[in-house]
């Protein structure tokens, strides 16, 4: 185990060495080892984000100085720029729209089909929705933009959530699929006994018990949205750019405004961070759904 | 609104009958078509179009070619065989690592401590932060001239590296990146995995006189496996389709030196920068079999090893 890690960066080897052997001894030295070890840890995730922040409130001047790494004037200058003059704020607009729109539309497609699935044991078809997890997007964005190009869709809004449902949907059916699976029947069976149809079961029953469920996949599957690059960057057009295509433009020119894109990156990420902050124990389910099932 | 079925007309009736029954359907149907059609159609397409000499204008004239675009890519040892070998280093790498790494965090997790909840939230950052964003991020980390790593390491009295920019270093640290963002993820599955597990085995090896290592190599590890196949699946088919991070940090093809191109930057290269979408095609097939395989192969065994 410790063989492969040489290469990786020095904590690795004080995980992988130590941290079992450490409690076999069970010396007061094991809880202590596994503060520092997981402080380093949450430090080395933590401070490149950190580092992220900080330069965006910096001068571009700052930014080359070596000697104000930590120390220096803090300025609201690339914050005003990137939001002022790039039309930042339409760009926040569309990333959100898109999301919105993709989870939304996914959410009604998915969910029914992901309980038609767990509870009638469609393997098979499963397999073909989840396909789309596995295949590279690139092979099918050359075939949509021609098919797409030709019909004079590329660049609007409907496309592009088209595209971004491609990734959203495979999610939803995964995660809603193993809700699912996980949840009894007796409420349903008791529900077609007092007289609803089997539909009516799952649409007065079934699906408020599903909750936490549809939370879970619904979030899940905005912030893959949010953070989808690839697609927006061929499909999208000038009025439909959404953020991570806008952060990407921001280098194309010669010398890089890094003051502005970390700003701009600043902009891009914190939304979803908060969202993430909230909706933690969401996240983490969706993000294991299935995973302990084998 | 189906509840109330006996106030309606006969009609409705009869429909909500034909609904119920064939719900399975009704239900999967539309989902299923969905992703079928953006599939099945594209797919067929892309194949059609690896047959043809397809490039520069959509619309363009294209003439059927038959296999040569096959034979033309396998004997391209400039740009497509390095491309299949960097997938491999990539996907490799940064798996293997993420495994380990995330194996080790998720063990020490692993019994409830005061303060778990803070690692939790830090471990969620970088997860769900915009992968653009975060290419951006490094990239001045890691500039060459005024980025932190090159002045963390003048501390030390260690010369400036080249990192992101250099022919032999941009593939390793873009590897690293992948293993900041990605290690979360594996650290999220395998502590769920590990919380499903019961400390009876645990607890009976430890009276029996077993070691940590032996437990964690003969007890547990044994009964996380299906979570770390789970777990390297997952991470594996991400890490191959890897696109956000290599384009964002090093733009078309790669690098000047298509150091750090894979086999989807090269076909998004060919795809969108150079508008041959023919050999783009081409590649795109070879891919995409390339995943199946490996996928294939992964679920065979573990089939194989439940047997």
């Amino acid at each position: 185990m410790t063989d492969t890690v040489t290469n990786t960066p020095a904590i690795s080897k004080d995980i992988s060495k130590r941290a079992v052997p450490r409690r076999r001894r069970k010396s007061r030295a094991y809880p202590i080892f596994r503060v520092a070890v997981l402080t380093t840890t949450v430090v080395l995730f933590i401070a490149p984000l950190l580092w992220m922040l900080v330069a965006s409130f910096k001068t571009n001047v700052d930014i080359y100085d070596s000697g104000k790494t930590f120390f220096f004037t803090p300025t609201l200058d690339n914050y005003s720029n990137v939001l002022g003059r790039n039309n930042y704020f339409d760009f926040i607009f569309n990333s959100f729209w898109v999301a919105l729109w993709s989870t939304v539309l996914s959410l009604v497609l998915g969910v029914p089909a992901a309980y038609a699935m767990s509870r009638f044991s469609m393997g098979r078809s499963a397999m073909v929705v989840l396909m789309a997890r596995i295949i590279p997007g690139v092979s099918l964005l050359v075939p949509w933009y021609f098919i797409f190009a030709s019909m004079h869709l590329v660049g609007g809004f409907g496309v592009l959530i088209l595209s971004h449902m491609f990734v959203a949907l495979p999610l939803i059916v995964y995660i809603m699929m193993s809700f699912f699976d996980s949840m009894t029947t007796e409420l349903e069976d008791a529900a077609q006994v007092d007289g609803l149809t089997a539909i009516g079961a799952f649409m007065r029953v079934t699906l408020p018990l599903s909750a936490p469920g549809l939370a879970t996949a619904g979030i899940l599957s905005f912030i893959f949205s949010w953070n989808n690059f690839m697609f927006a960057l061929v499909l999208a057009g000038a009025n439909t750019k959404t953020l991570p295509v806008a952060i990407f433009n921001f280098v194309s020119y010669a010398s890089i405004d890094w003051g502005g894109l970390m700003s701009a990156s600043v902009v891009v990420t914190v939304p979803i961070m908060v969202i993430a902050l909230f909706t933690q124990k969401y996240i983490v389910a969706g993000l294991t759904a299935g995973a302990t099932k084998g | 609104m189906i509840g109330t079925v006996t106030t309606r007309p006969a009609v409705w009736k009869s429909y909500s009958t034909w609904a119920n029954r064939h719900r399975k359907w009704l239900f999967a149907a539309p989902a299923m078509i969905f992703v079928g059609l953006l599939i099945a159609v594209p797919l067929a397409w892309t194949v059609y179009l690896s047959l043809t000499d397809a490039q520069g204008s959509v619309r363009a004239e294209s003439k059927f070619v038959g296999i040569s675009n096959y034979l033309q890519v396998f004997a391209d040892t400039e740009r497509f065989w390095p491309a299949v070998l960097r997938t491999f280093t990539f996907t490799g790498g940064a798996v293997a690592t993420e495994m380990v790494l995330g194996m080790g965090i998720a063990l020490l997790l692993w019994r409830p401590f005061k303060g778990e909840k803070w690692v939790r939230v830090a471990i969620l950052l970088p997860l769900v932060a915009t992968p653009v964003a975060v290419g951006m991020m490094w990239r001045l980390i890691f500039d060459p001239n005024i980025g932190f790593a090159n002045q963390m390491l003048s501390w030390f009295g260690i010369p400036a590296q080249p990192w992101l920019s250099g022919e032999t270093t941009a593939l390793p640290t873009l590897i690293f990146v992948d293993v900041w963002q990605w290690t979360p993820m594996v650290v999220l599955i395998l502590l769920a995995g590990l919380t499903a597990l019961s400390e009876e085995p645990d607890e009976a090896a430890r009276i029996d006189g077993a070691n940590a290592w032996q437990r964690f190599r003969y007890i547990t590890l044994p009964l996380l496996r299906s979570t770390v196949v789970v777990a390297i699946v997952l991470r594996g088919i991400d890490a191959l389709k890897t696109f956000d991070i290599l384009y964002s940090t090093k733009g078309k093809g790669g690098g000047s030196f298509h150091e750090v191109e894979t086999l989807n930057v090269y076909a998004f290269g060919l795809s969108f920068d150079y508008n041959d979408y023919g050999i783009a095609s081409t590649v795109l097939i070879l891919f995409f079999l390339l995943i199946i395989a490996i996928m294939w192969i992964v679920t065979f065994r573990r089939k194989e090893d439940r047997s």
